[in-house]
């Protein structure tokens, strides 16, 4: 039994990340049903800490806790889908001679481009959507991956040759100069 | 920098992650080194091509969340009324959220907006070496520079002797207005304190914010917005503020 004040701080300080949430859940699960259920769940489990809440940003833990959740049923749904891809070693920058306007071209087209953020191993697509969609600085992004800063901007770095390929390799006509 | 270290934090680099000192680096070598200044080209076009979704929650996600959670917490749903009350008050409610949505998005919006250009103006005058245009650490030098410029005059105070050196002052343009800027300097960092008159505001405490590893914190007194940003720690910012507002 919880007290109607402290619900209704909970909703003032987790509601309106409810974008967020779903935003990061969509792309993590891959689809509107499933994102909504991992949403409404992490809710709930936010609601259940929310007692060890230390203020501040509210963005960062719960978008914490939506992905540990969106993990849970991508580990329950998918076996091996979540880590089995990563490989934290490849190289940080690829050598290869891409071409920018071409790559400007292949990305015209939009659902082009999400294909190929989709094809990346969740803790790749993960950095990605939270510091191009969401804005987040390299400190909050490690707040909700729980990783050092310095992992954030290597998987970050790693994602982003990962889709410059992809996305050339889909256009390979006019990618290379 | 070594081409090595600039690969290793050209991303920290377009993401605005690094300190002024690195960011000054990494442009000087890109001047330099036409391979880095190829990768950096590369990268800024990749990350202009990530035109992808943001997904929108569904409607009524919020309202069924909110019904769980009171739900899960077992705090008690209102009585029921009858029903036409019951779809006046959802109308009145969702009006008044609407609207206050709108209101706070919009000052959220604007604060955010105005944070940016702040932060924006600061690094421009470092990078351009463009800080002052009356470069004297008198303020009795300073303030009087203003007039004629601004159509208010803006106060002006020296914290040498508390460790903040007036290095200057410069005119800028904020928030669709000209508005004075005041440079002060703690040993190698510098900080930007940008006044402007604020009429029809009330006064208000110093609010803090982090961006890309700068600070800013702004305040309203005495009808004077005031913004001070920095890449120097808080506390000592708040030194600062504390001095200016003071004063």
């Amino acid at each position: 039994m919880r007290e109607e004040s402290e619900v209704a701080r909970f909703e003032e300080v987790v509601l309106p990340h409810l974008g967020a949430a779903y935003n990061l859940a969509r792309w993590l699960v891959g689809n509107q049903d499933d994102a909504e259920d991992v949403v409404q769940e992490s809710y709930l489990r936010a609601l259940k800490f929310f007692t060890g809440f230390r203020g501040g940003n509210g963005r960062p833990w719960l978008l914490a806790i939506v992905r540990n959740t969106c993990y849970t049923w991508l580990r329950g749904n998918r076996m091996g889908a979540v880590t089995t891809e990563l490989d934290e070693d490849m190289p940080l920058v690829d050598t290869g001679d891409v071409n920018p306007e071409a790559l400007l071209i292949a990305a015209a087209r939009r659902e082009l481009v999400q294909r190929a953020l989709e094809q990346l191993p969740a803790e790749f697509r993960e950095v990605v959507v939270l510091r191009e969609l969401e804005g987040m600085s390299y400190k909050e992004i490690a707040e909700v991956a729980v990783v050092p800063v310095g992992t954030v901007m290597s998987r970050l770095a790693r994602a982003r040759v990962r889709l410059e390929k992809i996305l050339t390799e889909a256009n390979p006509a006019e990618a290379r100069a | 920098m070594s081409c090595r270290e600039v690969q290793e934090l050209i991303h920290g680099y377009v993401d605005g992650e690094l300190d002024l000192v690195r960011n000054l680096e990494m442009e000087r070598h890109f001047r330099e080194c036409a391979d880095c200044a190829r990768t950096h080209e590369r990268l800024r076009s990749m990350r202009s091509a990530m035109n992808v979704p943001y997904f929108q929650a569904p409607p009524g996600l919020e309202t069924r969340i909110r019904a769980r959670a009171r739900e899960a917490s077992g705090v008690r749903k209102p009585p029921r009324r009858s029903l036409y009350w019951q779809w006046a008050g959802i109308a009145a409610t969702l009006a008044i959220v609407a609207l206050g949505t709108w209101r706070v998005a919009r000052t959220n919006h604007q604060g955010d907006v105005l944070a940016q250009e702040v932060l924006a103006s600061h690094v421009r005058a470092m990078m351009a070496s463009h800080l002052t245009d009356v470069p004297s650490s008198d303020r009795h030098t300073v303030k009087p520079w203003f007039n004629g410029k601004l159509d208010f005059s803006p106060p002006v105070g020296d914290f040498a002797d508390r460790g903040f050196a007036l290095i200057g002052g410069r005119l800028d343009y904020l928030d669709n207005r000209p508005v004075a800027a005041l440079v002060y300097q703690r040993r190698k960092h510098v900080i930007n304190v940008f006044t402007w008159p604020v009429p029809e505001q009330p006064d208000r405490g110093v609010e803090e914010t982090e961006r890309q590893g700068y600070h800013l914190m702004h305040w309203t007194k005495g009808h004077m917005m005031y913004w001070a940003v920095s890449d120097l720690n808080a506390a000592e910012l708040r030194e600062l503020v504390r001095l200016v507002s003071g004063g």
